[in-house]
């Protein structure tokens, strides 16, 4: 693996990408088993640093390291009681001090991720970090993909949604251009970043050309703050331009592939039907999500890499 | 640095000596006793005299600088008036004006006294700029006329900008009484809101919060327009992008009470720069495109910016060592200002080594009023030496200030101040 | 360095003959293919197990269950060396819980294969026992292994390896002692 940390995909090695998604699919087949347990990481110990809520990545990664026989430590900081980048260090350099292994990091601040390489010498893997990057998130919706498909290079990806705060949107972005995907990006345009087609990216504000388009939907979630910020008038207004609802699917006769990073605003961004019908990966996923993640943590940690000869 | 008192006779030998008032550049020698100028020429060195060979080196005014933050009042963990003298005569400063946003800020006649008495005591030229509004809140206007009385130079309510458009027109109208200029830190927070850097293709990449470039000069066109309409004396700081270079030139037409500054790392670096989130780049104004940097070198050229400032501005490490988001504003700048700007200017872009030397001299002084005429027989030595060619890394131990938040660190920098000479003291750099 | 001696000991035709000879040892120690099922440690495992299933199949009228494991996951050098593992990995659908299981490799050297093996098949329930057959053993363990059913001893020093090449992968049958000069 070119870099020893998993901070975005930006400029992410294509080859490296593809091992990772290769590794989860084996990894996969370990999560059908009666034990789904591999030796792989015993006696490491990976800490679980979130600054910022986030119940289901945070227990998609400890399934993952417990899957891979390593030691879990979990701490979660309320913004409340951080004391303002005073914290973020001592926390950092306490945790250095107690010689774990990596660390797997959620902040609300873009570039903590790489801050904290700064502070500690552990690996570490970034869990989202504000509104930059949540580049495990964008591995596991690629997997997903690679599953459904079998390929990724040429697949027409639309991703719908709130893309400026969305971490979620920039990293699909990075992984998906580098394997060859073609990507959309729809949405209220007050919410797509200016500057955002030079990342090689097309922008269509009508939701029902971009269907016509898409191989795959990957609807993001709206968040009812964009509201007070003057930025999005209702959650209505919303629903009726760019809704992923069971009538506006019913309009194109196509093979569609949906997609949600979660949590789901069921009968927002869309309708609960849609999420539960045959069409939605949503479920695979989450499966999808501890695959990957056990994929890059035993990529990252497990020893010293050679070419795989044995 | 070495600082120590001159001695009674002191010779500057064989030296380029860059009159930036007279417009030359003649080689010769310089006498100084008891800290005046006493000859300047061909004068005979003796042992009793101590001589000082500038073969090679550049004699010229000491620089003034006309935006800076020293942290007195309040903050004397990051500056004092002492420790941002000597960081000053270490970039080649002998005259520094300081920005009241201190706490308390500069906004009555006795804190204009109290800098103006500390000043005294320090190595350097310190005069206070005081706020335009009491308390800096934007409300209520300052008593100008007894803080200029008591030694203020200029006003502004730098850190903040004047919002209220009623208030900055005011303020101007005020002003003209004095005939002093009223600076604005142009900065639209309404369009700002959370921004914390430029927006364009960097910050989309990087996630950061970010504002345009017309939350700038928005702004500062509102403010030439109101210099305009009231006659007053309008000076922009910092100025950041191509679009207020704009407005600015075409103001300057037909207005000759406009003034504008620009700070060594606008011209040094752009906003692909901070592609490694180092907190040292996070100023306000923020740092810009290629094509803002380009149209700033432009303007420094064709004399659409007057002067450079360097907006020196400590913050303590631990304030900047945390995340981007939580950082404060601003970074140093004495020590480093004439190695960068003489690397982009003139080494990168061709202006002449006289003309940059006035951008940092007598341009700046006379946006203030102050004398010129430095290299008159009888006045007090107020000098600095310089190794216009020196090629050479910056780093830590060439800070003077209290603090070191600088992303000059470990850059190139071409030109050297060698020696500053000031109230009877000579800085060896 | 001069290119390695390369000594073929066994050809297509005494393959044959010992992959036949190991299905008819399976069947008499086993008392027939009941509760039997073979598992093939990839990757050359899968095509010996394979061919074991066809040939047990022919004798007895029994197809027996077939599974595959890739050991990448359980290698107990996992702290010193990162390996990537296959694509199509470990495939193992039918329950052995109550199974005879014989493990099929083609190479006994040190023996940690198969405690690997081993370990990842504890992963997927309990087998009443578990059997090894090997094309080769080469002697030089290095923990407790056996081999139940063996298809040729070859004693090998220090510096010799032991190559087996199947037709489904290497488009050829043979077992080449490769002495690598030094």
């Amino acid at each position: 693996m070119k870099h020893r940390h998993l901070l975005g995909l930006k400029d992410y090695p294509a080859a490296d990408i593809k091992t990772i998604i290769d590794t989860a699919f084996s990894f996969k087949e370990v999560l059908e088993r009666p034990i789904k347990k591999v030796p792989s990481l015993n006696g490491k110990t990976i800490v679980n640093l979130f600054f910022e809520n986030s119940t289901r990545t945070r227990i998609s990664f400890e399934l993952a390291q417990k899957r891979l026989s390593a030691d879990t430590v979990n701490f979660s900081a309320s913004t409340s009681s951080l004391k303002k980048g005073e914290t973020f260090k001592d926390t950092a350099q306490n945790l250095e001090a107690m010689k774990i292994d990596a660390v797997v990091m959620r902040h609300p601040t873009p570039g903590a991720a790489l801050h904290l390489t700064k502070h500690i010498d552990a690996i570490i893997i970034n869990a989202g970090d504000g509104t930059h990057e949540h580049p495990t998130q964008a591995i596991l919706d690629m997997t997903s993909l690679h599953e459904k498909f079998g390929y990724l290079e040429g697949l027409k990806i639309a991703i719908i949604g709130d893309i400026s705060h969305s971490r979620v949107a920039l990293s699909n972005i990075y992984g998906l251009k580098t394997m060859g995907a073609e990507v959309t990006l729809c949405g209220p345009a007050t919410l797509i970043p200016p500057f955002i087609e030079d990342l090689g990216v097309s922008v269509n504000y009508n939701v029902d050309e971009v269907i016509e388009w898409a191989d795959a939907l990957n609807v993001l979630r709206i968040q009812r703050e964009r509201m007070r910020g003057g930025l999005l008038p209702s959650i209505r207004e919303y629903r009726n331009l760019f809704g992923i609802t069971t009538e506006r699917l019913s309009k194109h006769k196509k093979e569609l592939v949906i997609m949600h990073p979660g949590p789901m605003n069921r009968g927002v961004e869309i309708d609960s039907a849609v999420a539960d019908s045959d069409q939605a990966i949503i479920l695979n996923q989450v499966l999808n999500g501890v695959a990957s993640r056990m994929a890059i943590l035993y990529l990252l940690l497990g020893g010293k890499f050679e070419e795989g000869k044995d | 640095m070495n600082f120590s008192k001159l001695k009674k006779q002191v010779i500057l030998k064989g030296g380029k000596i860059l009159d930036p008032l007279a417009n030359t550049i003649k080689k010769g020698d310089i006498l100084i006793q008891e800290g005046k100028i006493k000859a300047i020429g061909k004068v005979k060195s003796n042992k009793s005299v101590q001589t000082i060979d500038c073969k090679n080196l550049i004699v010229t005014h000491g620089f003034c600088d006309l935006h800076a933050h020293f942290r007195e009042p309040g903050r004397e963990d990051k500056e004092t008036l002492e420790s941002g003298s000597m960081a000053a005569l270490a970039g080649g400063f002998t005259r520094v004006c300081v920005m009241p946003n201190t706490n308390p800020p500069i906004d009555s006649p006795e804190v204009i006294r109290y800098i103006v008495d500390r000043s005294d005591e320090c190595p350097v030229y310190i005069h206070p700029i005081g706020a335009i509004t009491k308390g800096q809140e934007g409300k209520e206007l300052t008593e100008m006329g007894a803080m200029l009385a008591e030694g203020a130079v200029a006003f502004s309510d730098d850190g903040l900008p004047v919002t209220d458009s009623a208030m900055m027109r005011n303020a101007l109208d005020y002003g003209t009484m004095f005939d002093i200029p009223i600076i604005n830190h142009a900065e639209d927070l309404c369009l700002k809101q959370d921004g914390v850097m430029h927006e364009g293709i960097v910050s989309t990449n990087l996630g950061l919060l970010s504002s345009p470039d017309l939350t700038e000069s928005n702004m500062v066109h509102r403010d030439l327009s109101l210099t305009n309409l009231t006659g007053g004396r309008l000076h922009v700081p910092h100025v950041s992008s191509a679009k207020s270079l704009d407005h600015i030139r075409f103001s300057k037409k037909n207005n000759d009470k406009i003034t504008a500054e620009v700070t060594p790392h606008h011209l040094f670096f752009t906003d692909n720069d901070l592609q490694g989130f180092d907190t040292n780049l996070k100023v306000a104004p923020p740092i810009r495109t290629i094509a803002d940097q380009k149209a700033l070198v432009k303007a420094v050229k064709d004399c659409t910016l007057d002067c450079i400032a360097t907006d020196h501005a400590p913050h303590t490490i631990e304030e900047k060592e945390g995340t981007f988001d939580l950082a404060p504003f601003g970074m140093i700048g004495l020590e480093s200002c004439f190695g960068a700007v003489n690397k982009v200017l003139v080494k990168e872009n061709d202006m002449d080594q006289l003309s940059l030397i006035q951008m940092l001299t007598t341009k700046p002084r006379a946006i203030m009023g102050f004398n010129n005429k430095l290299f008159d027989i009888g006045v007090n030595a107020e000098l600095t030496i310089i190794d216009p060619k020196e090629e050479w890394v910056f780093s830590r131990k060439d800070i003077q200030s209290r603090s070191h938040n600088s992303p000059f660190i470990g850059q190139n920098m071409y030109g050297r101040i060698k020696y500053t000479i000031n109230k009877g003291h000579i800085s060896v750099i | 360095m001069a290119s390695p001696k390369i000594k073929n000991i066994m050809n297509s035709e005494a393959i044959d003959r010992s992959i036949t000879r190991l299905a008819h040892e399976i069947l008499e120690r086993n008392h027939g293919a009941d509760k039997l099922m073979l598992i093939g440690i990839l990757s050359r495992g899968e095509p010996l197990a394979k061919r074991l299933q066809s040939l047990i199949q022919k004798i007895s009228g029994t197809k027996t269950p077939i599974g595959f494991l890739d050991i990448t996951f359980h290698r107990d050098d996992f702290r010193d060396r990162l390996v990537v593992p296959q694509v199509k990995g470990t495939d193992i659908n039918d329950p052995i819980d109550g199974k005879i299981i014989v493990l099929v490799d083609d190479v006994l050297f040190t023996g940690r294969t198969i405690r690997a093996a081993m370990d990842e098949l504890n992963a997927f329930g309990r087998p009443q026992k578990i059997q090894l057959a090997v094309l080769v053993d080469r002697g030089h363990r290095e923990i407790p292994i056996k081999a139940d059913f063996v298809g040729n001893n070859i004693p090998t020093h220090e510096g010799e390896h032991i190559k087996v090449l199947v037709k489904e992968i290497d488009n050829k049958d043979g077992v080449q002692l490769t002495q690598s000069r030094n």
